[in-house]
């Protein structure tokens, strides 16, 4: 790794970054969950949810012919509603990138690649950033990278800050997703003072979790990521993209999510372009829903494929 | 995909459990009595002026009525139950509240313009724990009072106000009942109608006639209860200057008074402080409840080095604010309560202007019917401006900036009203320094407008004296010999 160094005035800024109240920031996200979505807005949020989805399978176990299957179901999200959007993304494993590049060479369905050693991240530099190349060489359109925890934690920032630049500059046109794996990070103020840092780093997309570790994707951890792209934006006029993963199953929790980003970001972060849900399961609940608005009844789960 | 403008559909609670009667008479010794001038007053529903019923209006005569029921249920009934006793009925008063707690938030609602979100999960909840709270007390007062003799007073007349009919409601009575008084109260004349629903209530818990009785009218229909010579005890929440009226009224009397009154809250916001949450915790301080709030955080000071961030972020955040029809589950800022009010309110808008302050109001489309108010802000504003010094009991805020804790701590006890305040820092030696030094009966700490039962609520200076709420609010209720 080619030592940067993370900038010192930014050095300085990370030692205090804004503190978050925790019983703030639940009040503020219970009077989001208290909005009633109905009708035509709901149907409208439902295919937007569908249309942000990079769909997931991040499995020891997975095959190229489960992944054809992703790639096939990404493009074709319910036989009965042709209407629907497509999800953004595919997110496998870098050896799974050409199987999935292949699958869908005729959709603009972005292929993105978990790397650095996903999901640990423990792995010398070296490793990550091959790791990272040999999804880039078989065609990844966007990079999933997780961040050292341990250095984090360790208040080695200048380590972790060198490595998101390092492998940002890898990436060229390739969109960056770094991956902070909040469960392991202790506190909002931590959550915070990570979303500045990479930022900072060079981030296109700050994301959650790897959805190997729980808690995930919690509003309150959503809320303080959101709170840093607020701000960046504010002071830069430059867009940053959030991605939840981890834990957002339900159609329910995933328009909460939309409405926070409607109200803390503003409606220009409502595409696929600026924000992402990292699920596997979520999209056929959201299909459940889009069809009891659709029709007024449930319908059973056997009618919506599992892959 | 294309996305601009998603807007949340209407989502109206419904009004299906309420029937409202045509006319409503008055609540005396257990009975709805016609009153006896025969006359009545119209109700109207803030949010589209429209007719909701007629209110007996309360006279003299009347308020004697009442009185005499009170003193009666009193000296035969009420008084010579055991504590345990009184608390059976407050429990079961409590349990019939939770239990009608849709039809209560609704009528709130429809009668005084509140939000349904903010009747539905903040009023009524809070309205039945009172009743609740105060039903565990009605056993154990002495323990309250150690070694120190107690009676009750007597008969209470209680005079409460429009912005939370119920839960001022509950305030009053719950105490005064826990503590072996009876009681004669009169709502506020724009918001009858949870109160006759709460006699109701007492009618179905089989409360004793007479122990609670409910009086409709205008100022003079309080004024007759204030002077009245066999009350006991006058409680009151409400305007400063109807406060003082009333403790004229008392002098040379040995009547008990407590009175809860205005406020011009100051809400400080510390550069250490979690902005986005103090940001939240200033929509919450002024923008709850149309800002009808007495203890409202009206005035904002930000420290100089954030100020600009600050104000850019409430900006931004009035944008996702909803104002519109109260009965819809998503509006955060409801209908004024009374066109009276609405002129207030925009009597101090005007002011403000002419006052060279900058004002900001969101764009959003109002109903065309009903009276609304836009969530305003004015900035630049002098220590010395009226909308810095009156109560304007709206949604409008009026921010200041400081450089040093000294500074702001005079300019927020620099105030004839004392009720409340609110600090943001991360640091808690500034909470505790600031809050032992605010003149204010109540002093938020990274928080705002927070209320609980347990919790002793009250002024200094002219925002009034005795305090509500806690084992603080039972010394109101009871004559205490050291």
């Amino acid at each position: 790794m080619q030592p940067k160094y993370t900038p010192p005035e930014l050095l300085v800024r990370l030692k205090s970054v804004p503190p978050i109240d925790q019983i703030g920031t639940h009040e503020r996200i219970l009077k989001i969950q208290s909005r009633s979505l109905k009708g035509p807005a709901k149907l409208h949020g439902l295919r937007l949810a569908l249309s942000m989805i990079d769909l997931t399978t991040l499995e020891g176990k997975d095959t190229p012919s489960k992944v054809r299957q992703l790639c096939y179901k990404a493009q074709h999200l319910h036989g009965l509603s042709p209407e629907l959007p497509t999800v953004a993304a595919v997110c496998v494993y870098p050896t799974m990138v050409g199987v999935a590049k292949k699958a869908l060479a005729n959709s603009s369905i972005k292929v993105a690649a978990v790397s650095t050693a996903f999901p640990s991240g423990q792995a010398p530099f070296e490793v990550k950033k091959l790791d990272t190349l040999y999804a880039l060489e078989h065609g990844a359109d966007e990079i999933d990278m997780v961040i050292s925890r341990g250095h984090f934690l360790a208040g080695e920032y200048n380590y972790v800050f060198d490595e998101i630049a390092a492998i940002k500059a890898l990436c060229g046109s390739a969109r960056l997703k770094v991956i902070f794996e909040t469960g392991e990070l202790d506190s909002l103020d931590q959550v915070r003072r990570i979303s500045d840092l990479a930022i900072a780093a060079g981030a296109d997309f700050i994301k959650t979790s790897t959805g190997k570790i729980q808690p995930a994707a919690t509003f309150p951890v959503v809320l303080t990521m959101l709170g840093a792209i607020k701000d960046h934006f504010d002071k830069t006029g430059q867009m940053i993209g959030m991605k939840p993963a981890g834990g957002i199953s339900s159609a329910k929790i995933a328009l909460q999510h939309l409405l926070l980003v409607k109200e803390v970001l503003g409606e220009a972060w409502l595409t696929n372009e600026w924000y992402r849900f990292g699920a596997s399961s979520l999209a056929n609940d959201l299909l459940m829903q889009y069809q009891k608005q659709l029709t007024g009844k449930y319908q059973s789960t056997a009618y919506f494929s599992i892959d | 995909m294309s996305t601009t403008n998603w807007n949340l559909e209407p989502s109206l609670e419904s009004t299906a459990v309420v029937q409202l009667k045509d006319q409503y008479e008055l609540f005396i010794n257990g009975k709805w009595l016609a009153p006896q001038a025969k006359k009545y007053f119209a109700t109207i529903n803030p949010s589209d002026e429209s007719h909701l019923s007629n209110i007996a209006w309360a006279t003299v005569a009347d308020v004697d009525l009442a009185v005499k029921a009170a003193r009666n249920a009193y000296e035969n009934v009420w008084s010579k139950l055991s504590g345990a006793e009184r608390g059976k009925y407050l429990f079961r008063i409590a349990r019939l509240m939770q239990e009608k707690a849709r039809e209560l938030a609704v009528l709130e609602t429809l009668d005084g313009g509140k939000p349904i979100k903010e009747s539905r999960d903040i009023d009524i909840p809070l309205a039945c724990n009172h009743f609740f709270y105060y039903a565990g007390w009605a056993d154990k007062l002495q323990e309250a009072f150690a070694g120190q003799p107690i009676t009750s007073l007597g008969v209470a007349g209680q005079i409460t106000p429009w912005n939370f009919p119920l839960l001022m409601l509950a305030w009053k009575i719950a105490p005064a009942l826990a503590c072996g008084n009876t009681v004669v109260l009169k709502p506020a004349e724009t918001t009858s109608l949870t109160a006759l629903k709460f006699a109701e209530i007492c009618q179905e818990a089989g409360l004793p006639a007479g122990v609670v009785n409910i009086i409709t009218g205008y100022g003079d229909t309080g004024a007759a209860l204030v002077v009245h010579p066999d009350v006991n005890k006058i409680a009151f929440t409400g305007s400063t200057a109807v406060g003082k009226q009333i403790q004229k009224a008392c002098i040379g009397t040995d009547k008990k008074l407590t009175l809860e009154l205005g406020g011009k809250s100051a809400n400080i916001i510390l550069e250490d402080a979690p902005i986005d949450q103090a940001v939240e915790g200033v929509i919450n301080a002024i923008f709850y409840n149309q800002g009808h709030v007495c203890c409202a955080g009206s005035r904002l000071y930000v420290q100089e080095s954030i100020a600009t961030q600050v104000i850019e972020k409430l900006k931004f955040r009035l944008q996702s604010i909803y104002v519109g029809n109260p009965l819809d589950k998503n509006t955060d800022i409801g209908a004024i309560n009374s066109k009276k009010q609405l002129e207030t309110i925009e009597k101090y808008i005007s002011i403000g202007r002419e006052e060279g302050a900058e004002i900001y109001q969101p764009t959003c489309q109002l109903p065309s019917k009903g009276y609304y108010c836009l969530p305003t802000l004015f900035t630049d504003v002098a220590q010395s401006a009226r909308i810095a010094q009156e109560e304007i009991f709206g949604p409008v805020l009026a921010i200041q900036t400081f450089r040093s804790i000294d500074e702001v701590l005079q300019k927020a006890n620099n105030s004839p009203y004392g009720l409340a305040a609110g600090v943001w820092t991360d640091k808690g030696a500034r909470i505790f320094g600031l809050s032992s030094q605010l003149q204010a009966g109540v002093v938020w700490a990274n928080t705002y407008n927070k209320f609980d039962p347990a919790s002793p609520f009250g002024g200094y200076k002219e925002s009034g004296f005795g305090r509500e709420g806690g084992m603080h609010g039972l010394s109101a209720y009871l004559k205490i010999t050291n």
